[in-house]
């Protein structure tokens, strides 16, 4: 179980809404903190590691369940800029 | 005079905060299901912090005319053109599976079920995000589009080679 400080509802969105959702979020973010970005698209998996990797944030970890009949990702970044 | 000697780290940093990765897309087609790529594609850069600069050109002005706009041009060629080929991202059609708009509506209604933007809200969001529109004007001129028929927020008018001294800079070059 992966602490996070601010948390993202992206459920029902396709991308690229999550990323974009993402990067308005984090500008509310302090350094150091850790914005927990929950969606139900699987592209998320590649997509935030891919979105860390290049706007420099850190990808702390991600974790995955299931709820009814779907997958739920919770992605965990940390603001590092 | 040799090469000045710089901090290895700071140099790569800096020269990433200050060069952002260039993103330009070329939107020829005026096809919803394609111009709805090039959005995504635009947005999604954008997100991660790249500067983005979209040149309409051809069909693809169409997506930045004001809903319904026909042509202000004064000759009847172009004024009839402009009557067929009203602009307004409300009215692109599918590039397959269009059927006289049957088919385009049916799509349009499966993505507003699953929350997923239009064109409109799709470019809202890439002017949000601070994309860049670039109008051509040679195409404006050869379609009878005018300046005041377009919508709000258009960067600049400009021609081929605004396009390319922003391409040579780019890392990403798309033509939709």
């Amino acid at each position: 179980m992966i602490r996070s400080d601010v948390k993202l509802d992206t459920l029902g969105y396709f991308c690229p809404m999550p990323i974009i959702m993402t990067s308005k979020k984090i500008k509310e973010l302090t350094l150091g903190q850790v914005l927990e970005v929950v969606s139900d698209d699987e592209g998320i998996k590649k997509d935030m590691p891919a979105w860390c990797e290049t706007t420099g944030h850190e990808m702390v970890g991600l974790e995955e369940e299931s709820k009814d009949d779907s997958r739920i990702y919770k992605a965990f970044v940390k603001k590092s800029k | 005079m040799g090469p000045t000697k710089l901090e290895p780290a700071t140099t790569l940093a800096e020269l990433q905060e200050s060069k952002p990765d260039r993103v330009t897309i070329v939107v020829l087609s005026g096809d919803f299901d394609r111009v709805m790529a090039a959005f995504i594609i635009a947005t999604g850069a954008a997100a991660m912090g790249m500067q983005v600069t979209m040149f309409f050109t051809f069909w693809g002005l169409n997506v930045i005319r004001r809903e319904g706009a026909t042509s202000g041009a004064k000759d009847l060629l172009r004024r009839m053109f402009g009557f067929l080929n009203k602009g307004g991202a409300g009215r692109l059609p599918l590039s397959r599976f269009h059927f006289g708009g049957l088919g385009t509506s049916m799509m349009k209604r499966v993505m507003n079920q699953n929350r997923m933007p239009g064109i409109a809200e799709l470019r809202e969001t890439a002017q949000d995000l601070g994309v860049k529109f670039i109008a051509c004007t040679t195409t404006m001129g050869l379609m009878g589009v005018t300046k005041d028929t377009l919508i709000e927020g258009v960067d600049q008018l400009a021609g081929v080679s605004t396009y390319l001294a922003e391409a040579r800079q780019g890392s990403v070059n798309l033509f939709i």
